[in-house]
């Protein structure tokens, strides 16, 4: 039987691969994005592990919810990236530090 | 080694190389094919813990639209590779460094001590009568239909935002004035021109 420690384990390995994703593509705002929606997944494999083996729905509602959030949230990403390279002609992560003090 | 494990153990291994695959890829569209991969193998994670209805929803939704809106936006853009991976070498080993210590740590806190099989004993499996959804849908429209109608505005709300996001300004419209077609008068439309008749021309 599968126990739930290989679960988390499992999970926390993914959410750190797409943590470290985020640290080394400083080019590429779409890899930016996709790596936030590898740690989301990762999160949601937690809620759904915990959801199995408590016994309660919960977390599986959680994680429909999140998901939700999820496409919202890429929908208005890209949204944004469109405007950045119609505006700049880039969306490289260099390009993009006119916040930058 | 059951039957369960083996199917975990691979399934997991999928997960992991095609997410590694997908942060390392040099090619944005070829990171997307990654990522779908790794989507499937976590939907297939997720039917091995019973939750049926949110892996088809993961496979639907992630791998049906968002995924297929990111190569959408890939192909639009016409990103140049050369800049790519241009700075890659000198997060990595920092990048690395942290990512290992988080791993360690969290494989400490979340070991079999804590989280085995002794401690957590796994559920009795259920029978060929238990449906997944409408368990869930029992859920969702009684105890959270608030929150899932907060969530239908949260998909209307991205909608509006992204549209008006990238609306670009009117071009050649077929817009309809209603002021304008009201107010017209029969001056403006129809021009009374007085032709000379052909039959006493030719005469």
């Amino acid at each position: 039987m599968v126990s739930l420690s290989d679960y988390l384990i499992l999970s926390s390995i993914i959410f750190c691969i797409g943590l470290v994703g985020i640290f080394i593509n400083r080019t590429n705002i779409i890899t930016l994005l996709m790596c936030v929606e590898l740690i989301l997944v990762a999160v949601n494999t937690n809620f759904i592990a915990f959801s199995h083996f408590l016994g309660n729905e919960a977390g599986q509602i959680f994680v429909f919810f999140i998901l939700t959030v999820a496409a919202a949230e890429v929908a208005i990403g890209l949204a944004i990236l469109t405007l950045l390279f119609r505006v700049r002609g880039s969306i490289n992560v260099d390009v993009t530090n006119s916040l930058k003090g | 080694m059951s039957s369960e494990q083996v199917i975990f153990y691979i399934l997991s291994f999928w997960f992991i190389a095609s997410s590694l695959a997908m942060i390392f890829a040099r090619n944005a569209a070829k990171a997307v094919l990654f990522l779908v991969l790794g989507f499937f193998s976590a939907a297939s994670i997720w039917i091995l813990l019973e939750a049926e209805f949110l892996a088809i929803t993961l496979i639907l939704v992630y791998v049906g639209a968002v995924m297929v809106l990111f190569l959408f936006v890939i192909k639009m853009l016409n990103i140049d590779k050369s800049t790519l991976r241009a700075k890659f070498a000198g997060y990595l080993p920092l990048g690395l460094i942290v990512t290992l210590i988080i791993i360690a740590e969290m494989t400490l806190v979340l070991g079999g001590a804590q989280f085995g099989l002794e401690v957590m004993p796994s559920p009795a499996k259920h029978g060929a009568d238990y449906s997944n959804i409408t368990v869930l849908a029992m859920q969702l429209y009684t105890t959270y239909v608030y929150p899932f109608e907060l969530a239908a505005v949260l998909l209307l709300i991205a909608i509006i935002a992204a549209i008006t996001l990238v609306h670009k300004k009117e071009i050649n419209r077929k817009k309809q004035s209603i002021s304008e077609q009201v107010n017209v008068s029969a001056k403006d439309r129809i021009r009374v021109v007085s032709i000379a008749s052909p039959s006493k021309e030719n005469k």
